[in-house]
């Protein structure tokens, strides 16, 4: 483990190597290619919830002028029968409002919007479920006849795809022991991941049957290995480049537009152009999940966790696969707890199949806990943090999901909480403070990266991983520390599935974890040529060479009169010393340390309008190593702001048939600069040990706590709790109403 | 021996078992090992992480597994 103080130039804050070109406009999203000869597709979405598809009839759309191509599911591979394949175009049922039916490619997009009003569906409406509570009811009408709790066949089939229990003691036991239980229910609406650019690609495909895909994605090859799986193709018939990506958060891991254009340039033969609008986003991409959790803690009165007991289920929308199963993992992860039971649900319900966002399934069930523990800390009449501190998680607790903890940064987190002068200063008359802790495991898995060396020294990067939070910097950081040179002597560049070695998508954490250790193992591969190459010129053994401060010198006692070689010494004459010096490393890293935070925020209530006030929020996050400080600190605060979102106004408003009535981000209200204070930063570092320099990842995390400090601030001011968000101004001023 | 245990979703593969003790020296000849017990399990457990002695690994093919050992299965872990 390389020490902090030693670094030159992990810690520093230079500015992103992609900064200017997006400051100015000129970097490339996924809307803004165009090609000769385009032509242009949209989708046509169901307007019913739950309905069979008696007859889709393609024939007036494709007689218009100007339509080239007219798609439904019947033009895709029928025996691929996978969720992601009956998302992208309804089969036998629309599942959700919104959901895919099909799709024209016209010469331009008036043209296309115009075609799919002469697509004609003949539809056989059915109820729509679209709760968790009416989901879960037995006898409940079906969103898949054919769905078994499980896979188990023995028992009727149900709206509930999956369930997962954890436990570990005896709660019965436990609960006995306890001189103060706890016991609350909370309701947490579906969010979406609200990212600026909406879905976009570009599409085109040659007669042998070649394909290529430029588009705004989370991860290249696994938009390939998508597209190839619902087209019956394989991954080496297609080429995915990705474009600048405008935020994902977990929304652009799955696709959804890909293969229709693909299908589409395969029937026209032409390239073809698909932008979602932002109605589409919100209709018919991934939400999170919605959420029903029941938490019931006891305790001693001395503040020591005896047993807790969560029910957790969460809407996955029409298809199985919400987060319901880390949302078991870690509802109890920042604690010790002997005895505990935890069971979670996955249930159908007919709206958008959810999808990833930042610490899936994490800030549902935290929020319930951690309002819990807020509630236990205040009849226990301790200190929030002190509280948290009696019973956390450290290294070699048994995490609730099974194995030990190595070494993790909960108690240091807690305790720079508590030591913070934002948490000792009380806060003023008419305000209300609220505290809670965030967790994610993070993930490690495949990457790979190359670095090359030019004849001046200048060095680049190439990997796979789209840099979505300035994540080219943080590899031009870890190459400039593993080689010794300038942070500016470096570039750091994306590449496409065909130009750079399988990188997983980026999300879960994992890049500057895992692309940064494949980045920084092939410097070592960099490094090793150059002493190999210094040891030639030398005419010495390569073990008599080291390499230091960015130089190839003799190790000490070798003597021999030689001024060392610098890489650009190296690169000036690799012609003559062996030819171009690459670096390459792949991995499937492991070992990604898992990351706890502590939030708390300040707020104040409007008792007549119901609008709180966030006044201000402190994050306390251990970074592992902190490469890039200001980057870290930009996940810290983007989580912040979204969670704080989360907590106080979005949410998906459903009328009684399924349509969300709030597709817009003028009744989809998410924070803007002014909602909020600034969010204050601090970084703790306690190194992973699975990292050269320390990493663990930082993005997800961030946005679990706010989500209960917002909770716990609001009951602190109130004197009583609001149990489900958001915490609008309706449902705070209702509940003022009712003097609850 | 090892001791394995798995998750609620994979009970359908274990006749509903929770945990057993395993002889092995590898993840890749547990995999084979429960393979032979239970018919059909090796692909469900392909699609499922796991923690040996407090490390989670999404794919651990060739790890090592010793006697004391502990191995959890786990819903594989993505993220946002």
């Amino acid at each position: 483990m390389a020490e902090a103080v030693n670094f030159k130039a992990i810690g520093t804050r230079p500015i992103r190597p992609d900064g200017i070109e997006k400051v100015t406009g000129r970097a490339n999203f996924g809307a803004d290619l165009s090609l000769p000869d385009m032509l242009h597709g949209k989708v046509l979405r169901s307007p019913h919830a739950h309905a069979r598809i008696k007859r889709i009839d393609l024939s007036k759309a494709l007689a218009i002028d100007g339509v080239y191509a007219a798609v439904s599911s019947a033009d895709f591979p029928q025996e691929v029968t996978s969720s992601l394949s009956t998302n992208i175009l309804a089969r036998d049922k629309a599942l959700y409002h919104g959901h895919a039916l099909a799709a024209v490619a016209a010469r331009t997009p008036r043209i296309a919007e115009e075609a799919i009003e002469f697509i004609e569906v003949e539809y056989e409406v059915l109820p729509p479920v679209l709760s968790l509570d009416e989901a879960m009811q037995s006898g409940a009408t079906l969103v898949r006849e054919n769905l078994y709790t499980n896979g188990d066949e023995s028992i009727p089939p149900s709206n509930i795809a999956a369930t997962q229990k954890f436990e570990r003691g005896d709660i019965e036991t436990g609960f006995a022991k306890a001189e103060l239980i706890v016991e609350e229910e909370f309701r947490v609406p579906s969010a979406h991941q609200g990212y600026i650019e909406p879905h976009a690609c570009v599409a085109t495909s040659n007669p042998g049957g070649r394909v290529t895909i430029w588009c705004t994605t989370q991860g290249p090859f696994e938009v390939r290995s998508a597209t190839a799986g619902v087209l019956g193709k394989t991954v080496s018939d297609i080429k995915v480049i990705p474009s600048e990506i405008g935020g994902g958060f977990g929304g652009k891991t799955v696709v959804y537009l890909e293969p229709v254009a693909v299908r589409l340039s395969e029937l026209t033969g032409k390239p073809v152009k698909m932008v979602m609008n932002r109605e589409e986003v919100f209709r018919a991409t991934g939400p999170a999940s919605a959420t029903h959790c029941k938490i019931k803690v006891g305790a001693t009165r001395d503040g020591r966790i005896t047993a807790t007991k969560a029910w957790l289920a969460y809407e996955a929308g029409a298809f199985p696969g919400s987060p319901m199963g880390p949302g078991c993992m870690s509802v109890l992860a920042p604690y010790d707890i002997e005895n505990f039971l935890i069971e979670g649900y996955d249930v159908l319900v007919n709206k958008p199949k959810v999808a990833a966002y930042r610490a899936p399934g994490a800030p549902q069930s935290m929020h319930a806990m951690e309002c819990v523990i807020d509630e236990l800390a205040r009849q226990l009449d301790m200190d929030p943090i002190d509280l948290r501190i009696k019973n956390a998680a450290k290294e070699g607790t048994i995490a609730p999901y099974g194995p030990k903890f190595p070494p993790i940064g909960l108690v240091e987190c807690l305790e720079a909480a508590k030591r913070h002068p934002n948490y000792t200063n009380k806060p003023s008359e008419g305000v209300g403070r609220g505290v809670a802790v965030g967790f994610w495991f993070n993930i490690g898995m495949q990457s790979s990266a190359e670095v090359c060396v030019a004849e001046d020294g200048a060095v680049s990067i190439l990997e796979g991983s789209p840099d979505i939070g300035g994540s080219r910097a943080s590899m031009c950081l870890m190459a400039a520390e593993t080689l010794g040179v300038s942070y500016e002597s470096i570039n750091a560049h994306i590449g496409d599935t065909e130009s750079t070695g399988f990188c997983n998508l980026t999300g879960g954490s994992r890049t500057t974890f895992a692309t940064g250790l494949a980045v920084v193992r092939a410097c070592e591969d960099i490094i090793a040529q150059c002493k190999a190459r210094a040891a030639l010129t030398w005419e010495l053994d390569v073990d008599q060479v080291d390499w230091e401060d960015g130089r190839a010198i003799p190790k000490p006692g070798v003597n021999v009169d030689v001024e060392p070689l610098s890489l650009a010494d190296i690169a000036k004459t690799m012609s003559r010393t062996g030819g171009p010096l690459l670096g390459r490393a792949s991995l499937n890293a492991q070992g990604a340390g898992a990351c706890f935070s502590v939030n708390w925020t300040d707020v104040t209530v409007d008792r007549e309008t119901g609008k709180v006030d966030v006044k201000a929020f402190t994050a306390v996050q251990d970074a592992g190593r902190a490469i890039h400080p200001a980057y870290v600190e930009g996940q810290m605060q983007g989580g912040a702001v979204q969670g704080l979102g989360w907590a106080l106004n979005e949410e998906y408003i459903y009328d009684k048939n399924g349509m969300v009535e709030n597709a817009s981000f003028l009744d989809y209200r998410v924070p803007v600069a002014s909602d909020m204070p600034m969010i204050d930063c601090e970084i703790v570092e306690v190194p992973n040990p699975s990292h050269p320099y320390g990493v663990r990842g930082v993005g997800e995390t961030p946005i679990v706590a706010p989500l209960a400090a917002t909770s716990n601030a609001v009951r602190d001011i109130l004197g009583f709790r609001i149990n489900d968000l958001p915490l609008s101004p309706p449902r705070v001023l209702a509940a003022i109403d009712e003097g609850k | 021996m090892a001791r394995v245990v798995f998750p609620d979703h994979l009970h359908r593969f274990t006749q509903g078992t929770h945990e057993l003790e395993v002889d092995c020296n590898s993840f890749r000849q547990l995999v084979r090992k429960l393979e032979d017990k239970w018919p059909g399990i090796e692909s469900a457990l392909t699609d499922t992480a796991v923690a040996i002695d407090g490390q989670i690994f999404q794919d651990a093919w060739f790890e090592k597994i010793n006697s004391t050992s502990e191995v959890f299965f786990l819903q594989r872990i993505e993220g946002g």
